[in-house]
C-alpha cells in the first residue's frame, strides 16, 4: 500500500526510457532507489556491522565484566592465548568435523530426496512436500530434545530397539563419549537440515532439460551415466549453493550441542566456546577474539568457495 | 510407468515420509507419557496421559512457559513486520528502478546472512548491558533483523523480478489511472511474495536460539527456545523430559500448521522458484 505513494514517478521512468531528459530521469531514479532501499541497507549495517567492528576492537582488550575497572590493551595477545590453547584446536576439530559428516550425507541423502519427489507420482507430491517441510519448520531446540531423548538413557527406545546391533546395549550411554555424542548430534542436524539441501537440488533437478535426457536416453545411455554426464553436470549452480549454505550453517552449529551436551566431554563447537568465554565467563575480550576468529573462518570458507566455484566452472567449460 | 516402478516410487515416498515424521511422532508419544511411564523404554505410552501438558499450562512450569510462549509471539511477529516493510521497499526498488547500489545492497545481504550470529551477540550483549535494551523486547528484535531481513529482501526481490511490470503500463493504456494499475495489476502480483517471504521470516526468527539465550535473562523476554533450552537446569521436577517434550510439541504446532497450509508457496520462496505471472 505505501509502495503507491512512490509510484507514479517510477512509472514514468519505466514507461518511456527514450524521454527528453534522460540524465534528469536517471538521477531521480537512482535518489528513489536509494530512498526506497536504503532504510534495509542502514538497518543491515547497523546490526551487524556495528557489533562486529566493536568485536574487533574489545577482543584487543583484556576486558571481564566481572572487572569493569580493569581493562587494559593487549593488542594480539588474546589471539595468542586462544591460538595457542588446546581448546580452541578441539572445538574447532569438532565443528569441522560435524560439517564435513551432516554436509556429506545431507548432499546424498537430499539428493535421494529430491530424486524421488521429483520422480514421486502426481497424487503423492503434495504429501511428500508437506513432509519434508516439516523437519525445516520444527525448531532446532525441539530436534535436538526429540533426537537427545530418543537416545538418552533414562527415557529414550533408541536402546531397546537396536540392542541387537553390536556394541548397543540397554545401558549404552550416548552422551558418555565424544563419538557417540557426536553421532547423535549430527543425526539430529542431518535430520533437520537434510529437507533444505533437497528442496534447493529438486529445484536444480527440474532445470535440467527434459530434451538432453531424451537425447542421452536414445543414445542408449543407461540410468547411472544419464545421471553422471547429463543431470548432475546440469545442476552444479544448484549443487554449489546448497553446498554453500548449508556449509556456512554446519560449521555456526550451535543449538543441537547446546542442547544435547551443554559442551562436555570435548563436544563443544566454535560457537559454543564464543558463547562460554563471553555470557557464561562473561571474559569479553577473549570471547570477542574467538568471535572474530569464527568471523574469519566463515569468510575463509565462503572465499574457498566461491574461489573452488569458479575452477570448476572452467573445468567444465574445458571438459566441453 | 510400470506397476513395478509405480510400487517402488511410493515405497520411497512413505520412506520418505515416515523420516520426516519420525522424531515429531516421537516428541509427541512422549509429551504423552506419564512421569511412571517416561523411562520404559518404548516408542508408545503404555496410557495415554495429560499430565506434562498441564504442568506445562497451568501447573508448575507454566510460570516458565507461558510468558516465554508470549514472548516469542510478540517479538518474531513485530521482528517479521518490520522486515517485511522494509525490504518491501528495498526489493521494490531493487526489481524495478535502475540505481547504483543494486549490487550492494544484495551482496551486504548475503554477506549479512553468512554472518556467524555468536559473532554478533558477543557484542550485543555487552552493548545492550549498557544503553539498556539487555532483556528487553526491543532488545531482541533488533538482532533478529539481522536474520529476517538479508532472506527477506533475496526472496521478495525474486519474486518481484518475476512480475510482469509492463502489465501495469498496458493497464493504463486500456484507461487505467496510475493508482487503479497499480492497485489492480501490481498489488495482486505482488502479494503472494510478500506473504510468502513473511512466512519464511517468521519461521527464522521462530526458531532463534542463540539470540534468545545470550540476550536475555528472565521471563520479561526470554522467547520460548531459550526458555526450553534452559528449562532441564530450572526445574525441580524429578525428570523435566516430559513437560519439555509438551512444551515442544506446543511450539510445534503453529508451524507445522503454517507448514500445511502454505507448503506451495514455502517451497517457491525457499527455492526462488516463483512462478510466472
Amino acid at each position: 500500500m505505501t509502495t503507491t505513494s512512490v509510484k507514479p514517478g517510477t512509472g514514468d521512468t519505466a514507461a518511456s526510457p527514450a524521454g527528453r531528459d534522460p540524465s534528469d530521469r536517471a538521477r531521480s531514479e537512482q535518489r528513489l532507489g536509494w530512498m526506497l532501499a536504503g532504510p534495509a541497507f542502514a538497518v543491515m549495517l547497523l546490526v551487524t556491522a556495528y557489533p562486529i567492528v566493536q568485536a574487533v576492537w574489545y577482543s584487543l582488550f583484556d576486558y571481564r565484566l566481572t572487572d569493569p575497572d580493569n581493562i587494559s590493551f593487549v593488542g594480539l595477545n588474546n589471539y595468542a592465548v586462544i591460538l595457542t590453547d588446546e581448546i580452541w584446536w578441539i572445538s574447532f576439530g569438532v565443528t569441522v568435523f560435524i560439517t564435513v559428516v551432516t554436509v556429506a550425507v545431507e548432499l546424498v541423502l537430499g539428493f535421494a530426496l529430491a530424486l524421488v519427489m521429483m520422480n514421486a507420482l502426481k497424487a503423492i507430491r503434495p504429501v511428500l512436500r508437506a513432509a519434508i517441510l516439516i523437519p525445516y519448520a520444527v525448531i532446532t531446540v525441539v530436534s535436538a530434545f526429540a533426537w537427545q531423548y530418543a537416545f538418552s538413557l533414562d527415557s529414550g527406545f533408541v536402546n531397546s530397539w537396536f540392542d541387537w546391533v553390536p556394541g548397543v546395549a540397554a545401558d549404552t550411554d550416548w552422551f558418555g563419549g565424544t563419538f557417540s555424542s557426536l553421532f547423535v548430534i549430527c543425526l539430529a542436524e542431518i535430520w533437520k537440515t537434510t529437507p533444505f539441501i533437497s528442496l534447493l537440488l529438486l529445484a536444480g533437478l527440474a532445470q535440467v532439460p527434459d530434451v538432453l535426457q531424451e537425447a542421452a536416453r536414445v543414445d542408449g545411455a543407461t540410468w547411472w551415466q544419464r545421471m553422471w554426464k547429463v543431470t548432475i553436470p546440469n545442476m552444479k549452480a544448484a549443487i554449489m549453493v546448497a553446498l554453500l549454505f548449508r556449509t556456512l550453517d554446519a560449521f555456526r552449529v550451535f543449538d543441537t550441542v547446546f542442547v544435547m551436551t551443554n559442551g562436555a566431554n570435548d563436544t563443544e563447537t566454535v560457537s559454543f566456546l564464543a558463547y562460554r568465554q563471553t555470557i557464561a565467563r562473561v571474559e569479553i575480550g577473549l570471547g570477542s577474539a574467538v568471535s572474530v576468529l569464527l568471523f574469519l573462518s566463515v569468510v575463509v570458507i565462503c572465499v574457498g568457495f566461491i574461489k573452488g566455484f569458479k575452477v570448476d566452472l572452467s573445468q567444465a567449460r574445458g571438459e566441453k | 510407468m510400470s506397476t513395478r516402478e509405480k510400487v517402488l516410487w511410493i515405497v520411497a515416498g512413505v520412506a520418505i515420509v515416515v523420516y520426516a515424521l519420525f522424531p515429531v511422532g516421537w516428541i509427541v508419544s512422549l509429551s504423552l507419557k506419564s512421569s511412571d511411564d517416561i523411562a520404559n523404554g518404548q516408542f508408545l505410552p503404555t496410557a495415554l496421559s495429560w499430565e506434562n501438558y498441564e504442568q506445562i499450562l497451568v501447573g508448575d512450569a507454566a510460570e516458565l512457559f507461558l510468558p516465554a510462549l508470549r514472548n516469542s509471539f510478540g517479538i518474531v511477529l513485530i521482528a517479521t513486520f518490520i522486515a517485511c516493510v522494509l525490504s518491501m521497499f528495498a526489493a521494490y526498488a531493487i526489481a524495478r528502478l535502475d540505481f547504483s547500489g543494486k549490487k550492494l545492497i544484495l551482496s551486504t545481504a548475503l554477506a549479512v546472512a553468512i554472518f556467524p550470529v555468536i559473532s554478533i551477540v558477543t557484542p550485543l550483549f555487552n552493548l545492550w548491558r549498557q544503553i539498556g535494551l539487555y532483556d528487553t523486547w526491543p532488545g531482541l528484535i533488533i538482532p533478529y533483523l539481522s536474520l529476517t531481513l538479508p532472506l527477506s529482501i533475496w526472496t521478495m526481490s525474486a519474486f518481484f523480478r518475476e512480475i510482469p511490470w509492463e502489465m501495469e503500463q498496458a493497464a493504463q493504456v486500456d484507461g487505467a489511472t496510475t493508482w487503479q494499475a497499480f492497485r489492480k495489476v501490481i498489488v495482486p502480483l505482488a502479494t503472494p511474495g510478500v506473504f510468502t517471504t513473511a512466512i519464511i521470516a517468521f519461521f527464522i526468527a521462530w526458531n532463534d536460539f542463540a539470540y534468545g539465550i545470550s540476550l536475555t535473562s528472565t521471563s520479561a523476554s526470554r522467547p520460548v527456545p531459550a526458555a526450553l533450552g534452559l528449562f532441564s537446569g530450572a526445574s525441580q521436577f524429578e525428570s523435566p523430559n516430559g513437560p519439555i517434550a509438551a512444551a515442544a510439541v506446543i511450539v510445534t504446532i503453529p508451524v507445522v500448521v503454517l507448514v500445511l497450509i502454505f507448503q506451495r508457496r514455502i517451497v517457491a520462496g525457499l527455492t526462488n522458484g516463483a512462478v510466472k505471472g
